[in-house]
């Protein structure tokens, strides 16, 4: 099995509910996270709006799909990279997003973040270190 | 398409998820495990209440393996586990459960 | 171990194209197709940010689309290929992996 597992990063660069592209991503993540490969996501750009704590949709008639960003963990997403550049352009820091979290049943559940803030070199470098690379 | 819970009528898809999530009661499920041949216990309900709490909390009903290991994590292996969780709900744990918990089919099932 | 980049947005639309040129490495390829063929012609906006650029990383554009919204080969930035069908093909099996800036 293990020589069959590949780098995939999911790269998102869009704001989360002008466009059906955030939405489409998270699904993918899920769905392709069956598949036990290495799996990375990338918030650059407007992408970062989609991890902001706070986000309420009741009066637009859409789903809120903040909270299922919590769920990555569960299915072994736990590398959820965000660009620091792109926070700071928009005005944002890390504190400006959800707390996301994951278990590690290796180290008695323990809580462990999912989240790393990286700068636009680190981004670059990631990319370049992918077998396949989504983009959203 | 619908089902009737004393008297009430509640609209389901052509697979028996219900349309309208706030429809939910326990008086439903009971109805809708009655169409699907499922007689619910303690262990049935701890399965439907874990997917309802857990599709509060994030949205989204859980693919089968992350709901069989969350209930191995909360109920133990005995009845946290694959076989286990198929002798409650022949027809899938994440699909057959889901639908008696008033949840939308889970993502990636077909 | 070098990467195709794809940005289909006219870059007065979108920064897509000035996001992809900052994460590019050198030796990757720029390929700019559909409405990001406006992001190669001279004199614009962008042009300066492409041109610092040019000598670590590939431009391309393909020549149909270029062609196809009618932008003079003469208005082209200095230092831009162009490539047909088979050239993007070409890049796509010649790079280790692709990644679209949509």
């Amino acid at each position: 099995m293990s020589e069959d597992i590949k780098k995939f990063l999911y790269v998102n660069r869009k704001a989360p509910y002008g466009t059906i592209y955030a939405l489409e991503s998270l699904e993918v993540v899920l769905i392709g996270a069956a598949f036990d490969q290495d799996v990375s996501l990338a918030f650059l750009d407007d992408g970062v709006f989609q991890l902001t704590k706070g986000q309420d949709t009741k009066e637009i008639g859409v789903k809120n799909f903040s909270p299922t960003f919590r769920a990555l963990g569960d299915y072994e997403v736990t590398k959820l990279f965000v660009e620091r550049e792109s926070l700071d352009e928009r005005g944002l820091s890390a504190d400006d997003l959800q707390d996301i979290v994951w278990e590690d049943e290796d180290d008695d559940y323990a809580e462990k973040p999912s989240i790393r803030i990286i700068s636009r070199a680190e981004m670059a470098d990631i990319m370049a270190d992918q077998d396949v690379i989504l983009s959203f | 398409m619908s089902y009737d819970v004393n008297g009430t009528t509640v609209e389901h898809d052509e697979e028996g998820y219900i349309t309208n999530l706030g429809d939910w009661t326990e008086d439903l499920a009971n109805v809708i495990a009655t169409a699907e041949e499922v007689d619910m216990n303690d262990e049935h309900w701890a399965v439907v209440n874990f997917l309802r709490e857990y599709y509060e909390e994030y949205q989204i009903a859980p693919a089968v393996r992350v709901l069989i290991k969350s209930i191995k994590k909360s109920m133990g292996p005995e009845i946290g586990n694959n076989k286990y969780m198929y002798e409650l709900f022949p027809y899938g744990p994440a699909k057959q459960a889901c639908k008696i918990a008033g949840l939308p089919k889970p993502t990636g099932c077909v | 171990m070098a990467t195709l980049h794809t940005v289909n947005k006219s870059p007065f639309a979108t920064g897509a194209l000035l996001s992809c040129i900052a994460h590019a490495k050198d030796g990757d390829t720029v390929l700019m197709i559909e409405d990001g063929v406006y992001g190669a012609s001279s004199g614009t906006n962008v042009s300066d940010a492409l041109t610092a650029r040019a000598g670590s990383v590939t431009l391309c554009v393909l020549g149909p689309d270029f062609a196809a919204r009618g932008l003079a080969t003469d208005r082209m930035l200095d230092g831009i290929k162009s490539v047909d069908y088979a050239g993007f093909v070409e890049l796509a099996a010649s790079n280790d992996r692709t990644q679209a800036w949509l």
